[in-house]
């Protein structure tokens, strides 16, 4: 008799919906029959493990992983995985990837006419401590065009993708910043319903965490899928 | 249930993000041919709704070893562990819209109560365009235990059941090829899961 503690179910409103042609790539790319209802098994509830430490300092600062330093404003950012009951998420891996101060990713697909950074690739990566506590030193994306329709812009962003416990706990989200003019106008951010679920991914500037002289700080914690409190036997 | 938190919502992985998830190691599950077990390829292409291929698609999958033990602290089945799989693989599709991965075959392993599911791998998608990335899930051709499969039994429709289930394909250095597309929209759209 194998029991199941589930991981709940997605809040409506709370996710993206993939039918959302106001962001174009998704007119040819989703799925237009209702996915299948599945009922978890130990398939879904187990997902792969890290171990702490299976980083290196060089992979949480981005701006020493050349020469010299990258241009753009120094920022600290840092934050904790957490599930829906507020309980941190140890040792799992948090992966992150972002564009230059100049808005231009180091991508071969990225022809954005503006500078590429030679001392910035933008790629960094850690598995939280026994806190769910990440931290990465970086610095802060441009804002960048994109031919989703005539003179669209995407806002600053961090790409994130994080793993948590389980397969059903994996999340790829991307972390965006307080007072962005150009959310407003994001089909991408936008795709949320739920306002609450929206600002979620929206990062904090944190006095605190910033460090004189040197840094800004910015704080932005992740939340996984909780569980059910007992498990489901059948 | 006692939730407090707004969980975090997903976004698109872009088209981006290849630099920023790179992991070819990822692509070889057997710890460089050491994992037990009969060593399989696994490959297929991912079309939209167009037929075309994505090119710029993320594909993870997760899955038992060849005894049926998931290498995670919450699979208590008394099996085999084994130090060299760990279960867990990424690729992105090439300019074919094309995935690849090497691993090994994996055992069945309980369903609920006391239901066996058949030998199947779990498998995500994410990709640009994808706001959420995509469940499915795949088995092989073949197998006894595919008829009576507590998740493939809730798919009904025979045509769609056939989305989830690979074919043999080859061979490739004396390894099975399993061949398993995915169509994300339209005529043979695969199955895609809620859980």
């Amino acid at each position: 008799m194998t029991e199941i503690r589930e991981y709940n179910h997605e809040r409506a409103g709370g996710q993206p919906s993939n039918d959302w042609p106001a962001y174009t790539s998704t007119i040819k790319r989703h799925p237009q029959r209702q996915p299948v209802a599945l009922k978890q098994t130990l398939t879904e509830i187990t997902g792969p493990t890290f171990t702490s430490g299976w980083t290196g300092p060089e992979a949480t600062d981005l701006t020493k992983q050349h020469k010299g330093e990258p241009l753009g404003e120094r920022m600290i950012l840092a934050g904790r995985v957490l599930d829906e009951d507020g309980r941190p998420v140890p040792n799992t891996l948090v992966e992150i990837w972002q564009a230059n101060a100049a808005g231009r990713y180091a991508h071969a697909s990225d022809t954005h006419p503006a500078p590429l950074d030679p001392n910035f690739t933008g790629r960094g990566h850690m598995v939280t401590n026994e806190k769910g506590e990440y931290r990465f030193l970086s610095i802060i994306p441009g804002a960048y065009p994109w031919r989703n329709t005539y003179n669209a812009w995407r806002g600053k962003h961090v790409h994130f993708s994080v793993f948590g416990p389980a397969f059903a706990t994996r999340v790829i989200t991307q972390m965006y910043f307080p007072g962005d003019p150009l959310l407003e106008f994001d089909p991408i951010y936008n795709s949320v319903p739920d306002e609450a679920a929206r600002k979620r991914m929206i990062s904090r500037y944190d006095p605190n965490l910033s460090e004189a002289e040197w840094a800004l700080g910015y704080r932005f914690d992740i939340v996984l899928r909780g569980r059910h409190a007992t498990p489901a036997g059948l | 249930m006692d939730a407090k938190l707004i969980p975090t919502a997903t976004q698109t992985a872009g088209p981006f993000f290849h630099f920023g998830l790179l992991r070819p190691e990822w692509a070889d599950l057997t710890d460089g041919g050491k994992a037990k077990g009969d060593k399989i390829v696994l490959e297929g292409r991912v079309t939209d709704g167009d037929g075309a291929p994505l090119s710029d698609a993320i594909v993870e999958i997760w899955h038992a070893n060849a005894a049926g033990k998931y290498a995670h602290p919450e699979d208590a089945q008394d099996k085999p562990f084994d130090p060299h799989f760990r279960g867990f693989g990424r690729a992105f599709t090439d300019k074919d819209g094309v995935y690849r991965f090497t691993t090994v075959k994996p055992g069945a392993v309980p369903g609920r109560g006391n239901a066996l599911q058949a030998p199947h791998i779990a498998m995500s998608i994410a990709a640009r365009g994808l706001l959420h990335h995509l469940f499915t899930r795949v088995y092989f051709v073949g197998e006894g235990l595919n008829a009576s499969d507590p998740v493939l039994a809730t798919v009904e429709d025979t045509a769609r059941q056939r989305t989830l289930i690979a074919a043999p394909n080859g061979k490739a250095n004396g390894a099975t090829v399993w061949r398993f597309d995915v169509v994300l929209q339209g005529k043979g759209e695969t199955v895609f899961f809620d859980f």
